[in-house]
Formats: structure tokens, sequence, C-alpha cells
């Protein structure tokens, strides 16, 4: 049991707040300013999300000049609850865990932010898009960067309200805003789960700190360990869009294609992968907790490469994978203390890659006038050197070809899950194989072939503002692996507490399997829609029972529909039936029978003041007796 | 006969009913020498002068920290009294402030243009042509406002007995000066004569028995006979009976309450304002002083009285306000309801240990109800069609849609009314149960809070009137002057703080509350 040691701030650590509120600050500046800041607001979003990363690079060298017992750093801001019982206080905790996800949140956030510059030009509402990015920087900090799970909690409901009025920013599209509704109600089944396993622990320890649930974690019950963890997976699987809560993810693509790379693929959605780390000895106390992080982490890997095999829509295919590949980390991070590093390593190479990736799906969308299906591209290799050159080295990161940065994050997961069970290997092992055919068929539908655009779309390259991010995020694609392979455990380990594993850079044997299932992936994708193959331009109809599910996403919403929708929707219209027979039937009947009494009483209020003198004067005697009685009594 | 000790007289410390008494008396020498069109303003002028000089003056002697029983025992200078003071100024400066409004009639005030002159009649048509005004309603509210003044001060049952009768007699008067509806207001203004007579005259037969009693009109002299009687205990409790008989209709507590929904509905709607907060605030403070200081050691009598009237009240104000559908009929049933709820907290006095308890809970209360009435009121005069004031309920439907700002104003009103949690009404309904409570008189509060759920149907009738239902063709809140939005801002802020952060005003309440006795 390692106990993570933190200092007191000092320095530029004393500061830390100023991450989280320039960013806030800036995000209600720009939202109340009206229009004074039309023309200028989007830079000085760009310029809070940048002093936010200048300020955690910062933090991040003198961490790393520091010697390894004073690198974490706790900052204590103010007492928020103190009810005698149990108190609250709200801190910053920077530690060797935060930092990086603060650096990925800013730096890749930053980029982002450019990119959205040239991506959202010709929004009349570009202003406000650029205030919620902030909003959601800010409060994406705040839950990285608490002390405590209640912080973190308001930052978790803070990037939930971003994620919802960025999913519905184009809100006179009704598909996103019901994408936008969506998302929002199915977060908040895992919301429930969080609120639930902070009570639990503000119940048991008296305090909802990392540090005092890390120390009692220890003396919980079984029972109670494996509750505190179920509920702490059922929130991370609302916010990181694993099964059985996974349907909002594919739907919330509706939203600007920026705000898809940010916030529902390199950072916002593996929040739920830092909750399960951040509480890693709370795992540790219950093998069945673990053990069902295992299971949806393989199950959701499992189901997103599924989707991505089938969809025709480029974002969509990027979601599913987003799902599959967070499905990864959420298998690494139930194994144990063996894979913790590993979770958070594949996190940080899959927020460059995929984010590389969503936003060269948006320069193409941008090439072709929105249009998102990959039937209608093709050829695109010629007209797009740029977002085809970046998007070809995400593309092999997250197949895993040798050396690039996939390769290194996502063997050491499947070989963790060879080392936990047969079946966790199995399933990362044929997940990675999926991944490889899904992302060539992406790859080939979209850049190579036959042109099959629509007409009137003349494809062209994007603007250097966009393409600039792309190429910063493709260059972390490729050596963002090698570069953190050999240091990331290390580093983590105060943190997380896992035990370095040795690694080498030489394959050993489920290294080559590996290779050759995502070459074997890579081939049967370039026999079905590789060379000169013609792509239908519609999907074909198929009984597939594979396809068919695929397309339909496994049937996810329908499930839903099913179990949760229809019957709440029913249990809703009963309840309206038992409210207004019964409840309201009471309450009428109650007001029925006042205004009866007060229809008679007002009878008493004639207009006559002889009647009311004579009131009166009865009343007089009335007072007199009551004062007799009461001397009597 | 040579031992008559001369008279003294405290100015200082009675300068500010001084002053208000002043400005009412310049006020007369302004209607006799001012020409017809400056009279309306300069009479605005004096009484902001008037009342603004009152408070300053009030402030002064509080923080020179002057009490005492002055005038030679006729008035009590003491904490209560400083509170009841204090908000009988600023309730009377921003419902007198609602008279001088005349831009929403047709550049004319509320108040009828002679209202000497026979309804209909030519000389009424002669009068309203030449746009003639009662500019006299200013110096009579400012006679009545002092009259309040000194009769919840009253230390003698004699002074309270002229005070009454001064702050009364300018309310019979100005309750007939309705510019519409004349006979309705005349009406109203004879009944209120009629009825008010005939309380005064229990009131008065009440104090000869008291003096009977004790041979005294000062509260100690009552108070120490009370402890050591020389006449028989029921002639003690007659006179209790029949002063509050008087006291109470003053506060408009059932069974003496029938004037209420009348007179309020009759009078002008600014002058309906100006009674319902002051009249009752100096009523109330009345009661508490005659019963907590002359007979407080009496309180095994007549709280069980006091309490039966309470609950009477409450149950009647609320029963009553249901089934109504002119809003100022509403707003009386409403007041009646509150004049309940307060005295819950004068019943549940425990004068020999604590006074404070009660008396902080009562101010508390009548604050709150005090801001949320004279923002009422003053929205009332506002909402018209071209009948002037459309008083019926279903006339304010959809209010909201077209002035939200004072539609939510007067929503936060409504919901202070209604005793909501974040708003002044909560804190003081919590105030006078829990003074109840420890009072002993548990079953008054099961009863109270009963009748503040149901009285909660009542308002929010309103308010889904204003917002959930479509607009009445031809109505609308005409756009008032700042004599009339000053106090409708001033009432519904109010009403928020009082909610919001209850603690300064309690804490003021809770330390000026013990009565010099």
């Amino acid at each position: 049991m390692i106990t993570l040691e933190t200092i007191a701030a000092t320095g530029v650590f004393s500061v830390a707040w100023l991450m989280i509120a320039i960013p806030g600050l800036m995000a209600g500046l720009l939202l109340i300013s009206g229009k004074f800041f039309d023309r200028s607001g989007h830079w000085m979003a760009v310029a809070a999300s940048s002093t936010s990363f200048l300020l955690a690079a910062w933090m991040f060298v003198q961490m790393l000049t520091a010697d390894p017992e004073h690198r974490a750093v706790s900052v204590p801001l103010f007492t928020w609850i103190d009810s005698g019982t149990w108190s609250v206080s709200a801190g910053l905790q920077i530690d060797q865990l935060s930092i990086v996800f603060a650096l990925l949140i800013t730096g890749v956030g930053s980029l982002i932010h450019l990119y959205s510059v040239g991506y959202m030009a010709h929004d009349v509402r570009r202003r406000r898009f650029f205030a919620y990015l902030n909003l959601f920087v800010a409060a994406m900090l705040l839950l990285v960067l608490a002390d405590n799970y209640l912080v973190l909690f308001v930052g978790w409901e803070g990037v939930g309200l971003a994620s919802y009025l960025l999913i519905g920013f184009w809100q006179h599209k009704p598909s996103a805003a019901a994408a936008a509704k969506k998302a929002f109600v199915m977060n908040r089944v895992g919301d429930l789960g969080l609120t639930m396993a902070v009570m639990s622990m503000l119940a048991l320890f008296g305090s909802s700190s990392f540090e005092a649930v890390n120390a009692g974690a220890a003396e919980l019950s079984p029972g109670w360990a494996t509750a505190i963890g179920l509920f702490l997976l059922l929130g991370a699987a609302g916010k990181s869009a694993q099964v059985p809560l996974q349907g909002w993810l594919l739907d919330a693509m509706e939203g600007p294609t920026p705000v898809s790379a940010l916030i529902h693929a390199a950072t916002m959605v593996t929040a739920g992968v830092y909750l399960v780390v951040r509480s890693h000895e709370v795992f540790e106390m219950s093998a069945a907790a673990s053990t069902a992080v295992v299971i949806v982490g393989a199950v959701t890997l499992l189901a997103g490469a599924w989707i991505g095999t089938s969809k025709d829509d480029i974002k969509k295919v990027l979601a599913g994978s987003t799902m599959s590949q967070i499905g990864y980390m959420m298998l690494a991070a139930g194994i144990g203390p063996a894979g913790y590093a590993f979770a958070i390593f594949h996190l940080l190479t899959h927020g460059f890659f995929k984010a590389n990736m969503f936003l060269g799906a948006g320069s193409v969308m941008h090439a072709m006038n929105d249009d998102v299906d990959m039937r209608h591209y093709g050829a695109l290799s010629k007209v797009m050197r740029v977002t085809f050159y970046t998007f070809a080295m995400g593309y092999l990161a997250i197949i895993g070809f040798p050396f690039f940065a996939g390769y290194f994050s996502k063997d050491h997961i499947i070989e963790a899950a060879f080392e936990h069970s047969l079946w966790a290997g199995l399933a990362a092992l044929i997940g990675a194989g999926i991944t490889a055919f899904y992302m060539t068929r992406l790859m080939l539908m979209t850049f190579f072939g036959e042109k099959r655009w629509r007409e009137g779309v003349h494809p062209h390259e994007s603007p250097k503002v966009m393409t600039v991010p792309l190429i910063i995020l493709a260059v972390f694609s490729v050596i963002g692996g090698a570069l953190m392979n050999a240091w990331i455990q290390d580093w983590l380990e105060p943190a997380t507490g896992g035990h370095v594993t040795e690694i080498s850079l030489v394959p050993n044997l489920i290294g080559w399997i590996t290779m050759a299932v995502v070459a074997a992936g890579v081939t049967i994708a370039w026999f079905v829609f590789g060379g000169k193959r013609t792509i239908p331009d519609v999907a074909p109809a198929t009984r597939n029972p594979f396809t068919v599910m695929g397309r339909n996403e496994l049937f996810g919403n329908t499930v839903n529909d099913v179990l949760v929708v229809q019957p709440t929707m029913m249990a809703a219209s009963g309840l309206v039936v038992a409210d207004t027979k019964g409840l309201d039937g009471g309450a009428n009947g109650l007001v029925t029978v006042f205004n009866g009494l007060s229809n008679q009483v007002r009878k008493l209020q004639n207009g006559q003041v002889r009647t009311y003198a004579l009131t009166m004067a009865l009343g007089a005697v009335a007072v007199g007796v009551v004062m007799i009685l009461s001397q009597l009594g | 006969m040579n031992n008559i000790p001369t008279p003294t007289f405290e100015w200082l410390q009675l300068a500010p009913v001084m002053a208000v008494l002043v400005a009412a008396c310049l006020g007369i020498v302004v209607e006799a020498v001012a020409p017809r069109a400056r009279r309306f303003s300069l009479q605005v002028v004096l009484v902001v002068v008037g009342i603004v000089a009152a408070l300053g003056l009030l402030v002064l002697n509080f923080f020179a920290g002057n009490i005492g029983i002055l005038a030679m025992g006729a008035i009590a200078l003491d904490g209560p009294t400083y509170l009841m003071w204090a908000a009988l100024l600023v309730f009377g400066l921003l419902s007198i402030l609602v008279f001088a409004e005349r831009r929403v009639d047709n550049g004319m005030s509320a108040f009828a243009a002679s209202a000497a002159s026979v309804p209909g009649s030519q000389a009424e048509a002669e009068a309203s042509e030449a746009r003639h005004e009662h500019s006299e309603v200013f110096p009579l509210a400012l006679f009545s406002l002092s009259g309040m003044m000194v009769f919840c001060a009253a230390s003698d049952l004699v002074t309270a007995f002229v005070a009454l009768e001064v702050m009364s007699l300018p309310l019979y008067l100005l309750s007939g000066m309705a510019r519409r509806r004349r006979l309705l207001s005349q009406e109203a203004a004879l009944k209120y004569f009629l009825l008010g007579s005939l309380s005064s005259a229990f009131f008065l037969f009440g104090m000869a028995l008291a003096y009977g009693f004790s041979g005294s009109f000062d509260y100690r002299g009552i108070d120490a006979a009370v402890a050591a009687p020389v006449y028989g205990h029921g002639l003690l409790v007659t006179a209790m009976v029949l002063m509050a008989v008087g006291l109470l209709f003053k506060i408009g507590a059932v069974p003496f309450h029938n004037w209420v929904p009348d007179v309020y509905v009759g009078a002008p709607t600014p002058v309906t304002g100006f009674m319902a907060i002051s009249t009752k605030l100096a009523a109330v403070g009345a009661t508490a002083r005659f019963f907590f200081v002359a007979v407080g050691a009496e309180r095994w009598s007549w709280q069980p009285m006091i309490a039966a009237v309470a609950l009477i009240t409450m149950v009647v104000g609320v029963v009553l306000a249901l089934s109504q559908t002119d809003i100022k009929r509403l707003l009386a049933y409403s007041s009646v309801s509150h004049a309940g709820f307060v005295l819950v907290a004068v019943v549940g006095a425990i004068v020999s240990t604590d006074t404070a308890s009660s008396m902080a809970a009562i101010m508390y209360y009548l604050l709150a109800y005090g801001f949320a009435t004279v923002a009422a009121f003053a929205m009332v005069t506002l909402v018209r069609n071209a009948a002037g004031e459309a008083n019926d309920i279903s006339n304010w439907a959809g209010l909201g849609r077209s002035n939200p700002v004072l539609a939510g104003a007067f929503a936060i009103i409504m919901l202070s009314f209604a005793g909501i949690p974040l708003t002044g009404g909560f804190i003081g309904k919590w105030g006078v149960f829990a003074a109840a409570w420890v009072g002993g008189y548990s079953w008054l509060v099961v009863a109270g809070v009963i009748a503040s759920l149901v009285a909660a149907w009542v308002y929010l009738k309103v308010i889904v009137a204003m917002f959930f239902a479509p607009p009445v063709e031809g109505v609308s809140i005409a756009k008032g002057s700042l004599v009339t939005t000053i106090p409708i801002a001033v009432g519904a802020l109010a009403s928020v703080y009082l909610g919001l952060f209850p603690g300064p005003v309690m804490d003021l309440v809770t330390g000026a509350s013990i009565f010099l006795r």
C-alpha cells in the first residue's frame, strides 16, 4: 500500500487555481459581454486556454526537476462544508497523475481551440461556442485537479453541462437537441452512481478527500468496498460511454467536430478511467468490483469496435472507435496495479491520435460541405495532402503499427490482459484485429479509391489555422508512445501505486501475435474495400446479423427504449393518471370543500352595517365567554 | 389643589412625532395659501421632508440611547417603540408616495375632484372638468400617521384613546375620497366610521372599567393593581375583554373584521395600502403593549382568548380568501389572516421571563408583511383597463407576458405572503410559530401551519393566472411613475432580502424587543 504523500504548495503551485479560474472567468466574460467581444472573443478564449497550458507546463517542469518524494502538491483553498460529523474542504491536488491530465486537457484543448478558430469562422454564435469550450476546460481541470470527490463531482457536473451545451450547440437541428438531451439524461444515470459513492464515503469516512478515502479503504468491509466500487463504476460508465450507458456517445457526434475531438474523444470521456484509477485503493479491496470493471471494459471494447465496422458516418466510426479504446483503458484499470499506468498511458496516446483523427475528419467534412457519409468521399489523399498525412499518422498509431504511439500503449494492455485472464486477453486481442479492420476501411473509403463526391463539392485543403494543430497532434501520434514508454510507469507509480513491469522494445510472443492479428485485419479490409473495388453509393441491404447489429449500434437504443424509456413513459403516464385521479382529486376535493365553506361563510359578509355591528357585539360576547371559560378551566 | 406638577415634555425625544405633526400642520397652511396648481407637489415635498426628518430624528435619538417614559407617563420610548416608529415612518412614506401617482389615470390622482359633492351631480362634473384634486389627502395621512405613532407608544389609556381617534378619523375621511366608484367609496367610509365608533365605544368602556379596577390610567399603575388587587377580578376580566374588542377591531381580527373587506375595496387603493400596513402595525403595537405591560401578569387570563381569536382569524381569513375573485378583496382577507398569524405570536409571549422572543417575532412578521403589502397595493393601482383599476383577478391573467418584471415582483410578493422559503414571509411565519411553540401553544402552531398551507393556494392561484393564462384584452400594467414603482421595487427586494439574509434584521428586532415598564 503506497499512500501518496503531498507537500504544501509553494511558488507557482500556490496559484494553481488560476489554471481553472482563467478559462472559467473567460467563459463567464464571453457569455455576459454580449456582442462586445464578437470579433475578438475566440482569440481571447484561445489565450485563456493557452495560459492554463503554460501554467500546467511550468508546474510539470517544476515537478520533473523535484525529487520523486516531493512532486505531489496539495493546494488547500477553503473550507467548503463543515457540518460537525463531516467536513469538506475545497482544495487542489497536483500530483503525477493529475498533472499529465492537466497537460493533456490544456495542451490538446488549446490546439483544438486554435483549430476551432478556423472551423467555426463562419458561425454566427462563435463567441458563445468559445465560451462553452473555455467552460469545459475549466470544469475538466477542476475535475482532475480536485483533491476530493465532492469537488471532483462539481467538475464532473461542469463537464456534463459543457458537453450538453456543445452537443446541442447547433440547436436549430432537432437531432442535435435530441442528442444533447440524450447525453444529459444518460449521464444523469451515471451521476447518480457517483453521488451515491460520494455519499457513502462521507458516511463511512466523514470526508470525501482522496487522502482520507484511500487511507480508509483498507478498513472497508468487503460489502461496502464492492458497493462503492460499483457506484464509482456506474459513474465512470456514464461519463465514459461504457456498456450499458454507451448509447449517448454516437448521437453526441451531432455537435461541432472540434467538440467531438476535445470532449467526446480526448478528454471528458476518459474521466471515467481517471475516476477508477484515482479510486484504485477502493477497487483493490474488492475483487468483484474490479472484475466488473474488466468485464465492462472488455464488452465495451468489442462492442465499440463492432459498431465501428458497420457505420458509414465518418464521425460515428470514430465514435465507436473511441468507445472501444476507452474500453481498453477500463480493462487495464480493472486489471489492478499492473494496469493503472498502462490505462493512463493509453489514455494519453489516445488523446493525441484520436483528437488528431477527429480534427482530420473535421477537415474532411469542411472540404466536403459538411457531408459525413464516407460513401460520398474517396480519393481525397490527392487533394488534401496535409489532412491525409496527419490522418495517416493517427491511423497507424491506433492500429498499433510498430513504434507509433498506440503500438506501445495498446500492446501493454493486451499483455496485461493475458496475464489477468485468458478471456480478457482474447477480447483485447480480437478488438485489436477489428480496430485494424474498421480503421483501414475508413482510410480506404475516405482517402483512396475513386471519387464519389456529390455534385458541387470541390474539396480543398483547410486553412493553416486548422492544419497546424493537425500537424502538431500528428507528431505526437507518432512519437508520443516512444516518448513516454519508458518513463510513464515510474512517473505515475507514487500516485497510482502501480508496480513497474519490465518492458522491452523487442516484442514478446504476445506482441508478435498481436501484430499478426492487426495485419490480418488490415488485409481483410484491403480485400473488401481496397484497390479498384467499387463502393456502393448506399449501404447494401443485408441480412447478415453482424452487419445489421453493427449498423444499429448493437440495438443499444432499442434496449434502452424497451428497458428504460418505455417503462418510464408508462410509469409517467400512470403517474399522471394517479395524480389527476388520486392526488389532484384529493387536493381539488379539499379545495372544493374549502371553497364551499368559503361560499357559505361569505354570506355573512352581506354589506349591511347593522349585521356587522351585530356580529361585533356577538363577537364581544363570544370573546367574553371564552375568557370566562378559560378562567374556570 | 396646589400639588399639580408642572407638565414636562421631552421635546427632543418626542421630536419624531412632532416632525410628522408639524409637517401635517404645514400642509394645512399650504392648502390655505398656496395656489391650486402648486399644492399637490408642495404637499408631496412636505410629506417626504417631514417623514425623512422624523426618521432622522429617530435615528439621532436611537444613537443617543434615549429611552424612557416621556410626557409625564403618556408615552414610552423603548425598543419596540423605536422599531414601530421606524417601521411606521418607512411604510408610511412608501404608501403615501403612492398617493402621489398621477400618471396612470389620465394625469389625475386616485382621489375625487370634489369629495363633498354628490356623486353624479353637476358640482362633481364641474370639479372634474376643472381637474381639481384633493391635495388635503397628504396632511390627512400625516395626521393619521402621527396618531399611529402615539398609539403604539402610548403608555396610558387616555393617550392611547386619543391617539386611536387621531389615527382613525383621517382614515374615515380618506376612505371616502375615491375618484372612481364614489358611491362604493362613500359607503365604505360611512361603514368604517360607524363600526369604528362602535369599537371606540367598547375601548372607552373597557378603559373606564380598567380605571375602576386600578384607579390609574397608567399602564404601570394597572400593572401594580394587578399585582395587588383592591377590587374583584371580574372587573379586570371585563375590562380586558372590552379593551380587546377595541384593539382587535383595529387589527382586523375575526369576529371584528367585517369592515375590512368592504373598506379595503371601497377606499382608494393607495389609502387601502396605507391602512393595511400602518393601521395594523400601530394596532398590533398598542395591543402588545397593553397586554404585555399593563396586564402582562394576568396573561393566563387573556392568552386563551387571544389564542381563540388568532385561530378563528387565521381560519376565516384563509377560507374566505379562497373564494375571492377581486384582488383587493383577496388582499383584504389575506390581511385578516395575517392578523391571525401575528396574534399567534402575541399569544406565545412569556412575559415574566422573556418578552423578547415574542416581540421580535411580531416585529419581524410585521416587517415582512408590511413590505409585501405596500408593494401589493401599489401594484393593484397599476393594473388597469379603460374603466380604471381592473381588480377582478380574471383581468390579471397573462400579465406575466406583457410585463414580466412587475409581474415577477408581484409574484415574489405573493410568495412572501404565502410564506414560501427564501422570502421574508417564511422567516416571519417561522418566527411566530416558534414563539407560540415556546409559549406552550403547540396546537395553535399546528392549526397555523395548516392554515398557511391552505393560504398558499390563494396566492399561487394569482401567480398561476398571471403567468400561465392567456392575456385579457384591454388590460395592461400601466406605466407608473417612480412614486409607484419605488414602493413596488422596495417591497419586492425587501421581501427577498428578509428571506435570504434574515440575520441583521433579526438581530435588530431581537435587540430592541424589551418593553419599558
